[in-house]
């Protein structure tokens, strides 16, 4: 619990800090990126054993700390890489650092949680954060339309949610995890039906088809350096809750789950493929690119058993990796003040900027999964995972739509690579970007030399 | 042996390829080609090294290197055997020719050129070298980025289609393979090469496992009907690339049916033959016939490699010694002299810009040397005795003949095609008349283009008269694969 007490605390007293200092914006933000790294040490430097706490409602495993280090890693990467661009777009409130942390806070319950309750309260403080992020450029039309639209169709996705939470609450007479899963059987309708609510508000969390009409909008909508945000940190935690919803109350109608997730899997791994061919915006073609990865990580989650979940962890894990360093590149795309988006824009920048040209080229091919890098073994341990309990569609499927997504990702490299020059961007002093750009390239590009590193970490987080 | 020289055969070119890229100069970029050369060389030599200290005696996998890559798991091994080391020697013969043929006929970004060739090098190594399946299949696809970035920047004008169409083919061939390598993991519980030979893999299983690496492979090859890509690859690529593709990635796939589907899959291979030999035949034929009719030249000696590819699965298939001797010879053969055949069209292509056959005629006129020495490729490519092409195609036959007399009828109905267009080509590009006045000023060969050509040529015309140091390397290794193949049959 402590470094959730930790986390609330200090989101207190730097909103009061904000409050009381005029222009507070830079000290803020720096205040937020001192108290990331400080909770990832206090997690770290805490034991792993298994801990319940406040009747059974709050579990620290594991799993959870996992999770939790890698949504702080995740948010301090998307953060410090983006404050250029935020303080460039006159988005330097001091609130904006403070629902980051409070939307991570919320997070942290979700991976915690052991209880249906707690389970939805840290759902909806992340949710609610995100909506005011979503919105927070709210002079645009695009941003504040955005947030609208994430808005309703979550507060919907929400709803549903909450209804499947009171359904399996009466069918099982019980909101704690493990006292469901030892109340749940196949032959109870009702819980079953419980269970499609609660999936279809998770899905909509994680933007899994068919509950990602919201994606592409918002992505495009609102601000980059929120894009980048949502594109990463809450996927993280929409995942980790699908697996504990699998691995404990559910474990025993797993059957039932498994038959959806399947389905969903399948959609977004063909959506996101299909989808994406004929985006012109950067930001818009992620958004499809993130639906399909999604895709690929729920194959590994389908398949439930535990190097299934291990695989999907380890899938989102580096997807998080690819995503920063494809997120930190747009913050580089800078002519005249005005921030780049297109992919037409990209034309020709090897010529004036082969460093950038080269990082997007590692980047895009590891999303596409060309060996050697990164995203190849990404998608290898789930197929690995799936064919081990022999579902040969999903893998078939899976590695299809590897090859049609192979070619939008082309489609950009031709662009950088083939096409001639149009634009020459501003020479960039964004070094914040550029670390981020180059961590990621250099972990995708030398993962081949020691490839089990998440392995090794995520055989831990199953035990008991 | 203790030092890891496979690895550093690997590895040796792609951290040279660092080096240039902190090599600073702006306009000439000689340091970077001379880096470039001299590592290329020098792998060159550690192969040869590795080549002449290996044992000929024995079919076990040499110099093998293991260790631990992905927990429990994977191991990184690497191993030579006497087929595979004549494909590194291949691959690093061809690369240091590469390297001087684009100080002629590459004009822009060079240092980036350079790299893409050394680390495709790396690449093509280590798939030569990999006795693990996964090993094998990380390097084979990732041979497709530096491809696909030589078609696609230093191409010709169609090469955005071209490059598209190159990747998308095989990466859509390979990952069914990806697919097979994970079942096979689940059925054997290993992809150690080795220890997947120990084990017979179900029956039940073979042939569809069997199909998944065909596709991978065949598009590879290439064979007929998934051969379009090579064409367009090709035409579009630049000279080093195109002698790249021909002279050493084609190889990759005959090289996989002798490593992973005749050992791994032998009743399944038994059960395929007839589907082999009908696509090899109609290969062999529509190809040749489809060489005729090409105004282009690299497109002419396109498609003469698919047919001359169609000989090279035919021999695997006939599954007898001269057969598969044939065919790997064939494969050496065809990376030497292919890759000769586009140095020369990229000769001329450099002096006046068009690969057309009709802009050409009467070469033999105003560039003697030129035209000598594209003859005897020439001659080489339709498998005159005297050259390495005949051997390769002749022990082909020989093996064909041992298993089917239609297939080998029609098999060398297609040397006389082979024939038919080489010497058509030569007629209207080296001899006759021309009314194209750029061509009476045209240079001849400079030094450069004599050192590769000429080197092509010497080893031609030796592996032509003198067979036998090739066929002593892998002579012992492809009795064991014919023993082990024929002995997994008789138990099944």
């Amino acid at each position: 619990m402590l470094p959730e007490i930790f986390l609330s605390l200090s989101i207190f007293s730097i909103l009061m800090l904000g409050v009381f200092i005029k222009r507070s914006f830079n000290l803020i933000f720096n205040l937020t990126s001192l108290i990331i790294i400080l909770t990832i040490s206090i997690i770290l430097t805490n034991p792993n054993n298994e801990e319940k706490i406040f009747l059974d409602s709050f579990i620290r495993d594991a799993f959870s700390n996992y999770f939790k280090i890698l949504i702080l890693l995740s948010s301090l990467f998307v953060l410090n890489s983006s404050k250029n661009f935020i303080i460039d777009n006159k988005l330097d409130k001091f609130e904006y650092p403070v629902i980051i942390l409070l939307s991570i806070l919320g997070m942290f319950f979700m991976v915690s949680s052991n209880d249906l309750i707690l389970f939805y309260l840290g759902l909806e403080l992340q949710s609610l954060s995100l909506y005011i992020l979503a919105s927070i450029d709210r002079d645009n039309l695009r941003s504040t339309e955005s947030g609208v639209k994430y808005f309703v169709l979550s507060a919907l996705s929400s709803g549903l949610l909450l209804y499947g939470c009171s359904l399996l609450y009466g069918f099982t007479g019980s909101t704690n995890f493990e006292l469901i899963s030892s109340q749940l059987y196949k032959e109870n309708t009702g819980a079953v039906f419980a269970m499609v609510f609660i999936l279809v508000g998770l899905a909509f969390k994680i933007s899994a088809v068919p509950f990602h009409m919201w994606t592409p909008d918002v992505y495009e909508g609102a601000p980059t350096s929120i894009t980048s945000y949502f594109a990463v940190v809450p996927k993280v935690a929409g995942l980790a809750l699908l697996i504990k919803f699998m691995f404990v109350p559910f474990s025993n109608i797993l059957l039932e789950w498994q038959t959806i997730i399947i389905f969903i899997s399948i959609a977004s791994m063909i959506l996101g493929a299909v989808a994406a061919m004929i985006q012109k915006n950067f930001k818009r073609l992620l958004a499809y690119s993130s639906i399909g990865h999604i895709g690929y990580a729920l194959a590994g989650v389908a398949t439930g058993v535990i190097s299934g979940y291990q695989s999907a962890i380890i899938y989102i894990s580096i997807y998080v990796i690819m995503n920063i360093g494809a997120f930190s590149c747009l913050y580089l795309l800078k002519k005249d003040g005005q921030y780049k988006e297109n992919i037409s824009d990209l034309s020709g920048i090897s010529k004036k900027h082969p460093v950038l040209a080269i990082s997007l080229l590692i980047i895009l091919f590891s999303l596409a999964g060309v060996p050697p890098l990164g995203g190849f073994f990404a998608k290898f341990y789930v197929f690995v995972a799936v064919l081990e309990m022999e579902m040969y569609a999903l893998a078939i499927v899976g590695l299809l739509t590897t090859v049609m997504s192979a070619f939008y990702y082309l489609k950009i490299i031709k662009t950088i690579y083939f096409d001639d020059s149009i634009i020459t961007f501003e020479p960039t002093k964004n070094r914040t970007a550029q670390v981020s750009i180059f961590t990621s390239c250099t972990i995708l590009a030398t993962f081949f030399l020691y490839p089990s590193v998440f392995n090794n970490l995520v055989t831990k987080l199953f035990v008991g | 042996m203790n030092f890891p020289i496979l690895s550093t055969l690997i590895f040796l070119p792609l951290i040279s390829s660092f080096f240039i890229l902190l090599s600073r100069d702006k306009s000439s970029n000689i340091s970077a080609i001379y880096i470039s050369l001299f590592s290329s060389i020098a792998t060159f030599l550690l192969s040869l090294f590795l080549w002449f200290s290996l044992d000929l005696n024995t079919s076990e996998f040499q110099f093998v290197e293991e260790k631990s890559w992905i927990n429990n798991f994977i191991k990184f091994k690497l191993g030579v055997d006497g087929i595979s080391i004549l494909f590194i020697v291949l691959t690093t013969f061809i690369t240091p020719i590469c390297i001087i043929s684009c100080v002629n006929s590459v004009k822009v970004r060079v240092k980036e050129f350079l790299i893409a060739i050394l680390i495709l090098e790396t690449f093509m190594i280590g798939v030569f070298c990999s006795l693990d399946l996964v090993i094998f299949y990380l390097f084979f696809e990732a041979g497709l980025i530096p491809m696909f970035l030589i078609i696609g920047v230093w191409g010709g004008p169609k090469r955005v289609y071209s490059a598209f169409k190159f990747f998308l083919f095989t990466l859509l061939g390979s990952v069914l393979m990806l697919v097979a390598i994970i079942v096979i993991y689940w059925l054997t519980g290993t992809t150690d090469i080795t220890q997947i030979y120990e084990i017979k893999i179900p029956n039940e299983y073979q042939n569809i496992l069997w199909l998944a690496f065909l596709s991978s492979f065949a598009v590879k090859m290439p064979m007929w009907p998934v051969h379009t890509w090579l064409p367009d690859a090709h035409v579009e690529a630049p000279t080093a690339g195109s002698v790249i593709l021909a002279a050493i990635l084609l190889k990759m796939a005959g090289y996989g049916f002798l490593r992973f589907s005749i050992p791994m899959f032998p009743v399944a291979s038994e059960y395929f033959t007839p589907l082999i030999y009908i696509l090899s035949i109609i290969a062999i034929i529509y190809t040749s016939l489809v060489a005729l009719m090409q105004e282009d030249m690299k497109k002419l000696i396109a498609y003469s490699s698919v047919a001359h590819m169609g000989y090279v699965t035919l021999g695997i298939f006939t599954l007898t010694k001269q057969g598969i001797e044939g065919s790997i010879y064939q494969m050496i053969s065809h990376g030497l002299i292919s890759a000769a055949l586009f140095l020369c069209v990229g000769v001329v292509y450099d002096r006046l810009h068009s690969r057309m056959i009709s802009a050409y005629g009467g070469l033999v006129n105003y560039v003697p040397k030129y035209s000598f020495l594209f003859l005897i490729f020439a001659l080489a490519a339709l498998g005159l005795p005297g050259t390495s092409g005949f051997l390769g195609e002749f022990l082909v036959l020989t093996g064909t003949f041992q298993k089917s007399y239609l297939a080998a009828m029609l098999a060398t109905f297609g040397v006389v095609l082979g024939a038919a267009y080489m010497l058509w080509l030569t007629k209207r590009v080296i001899f006759g008349t021309t009314n194209n006045s750029e061509i009476k000023n045209l240079k001849d060969i400079n030094k450069s283009e004599i050192i590769m050509l000429v080197t092509l040529a010497f080893f031609v015309l030796f592996f032509g008269f003198y067979p036998l140091p090739l066929m002593e390397t892998f002579s012992v290794s492809v009795n064991s694969l014919i023993n082990n193949y024929e002995a997994a049959l008789i138990s099944n």
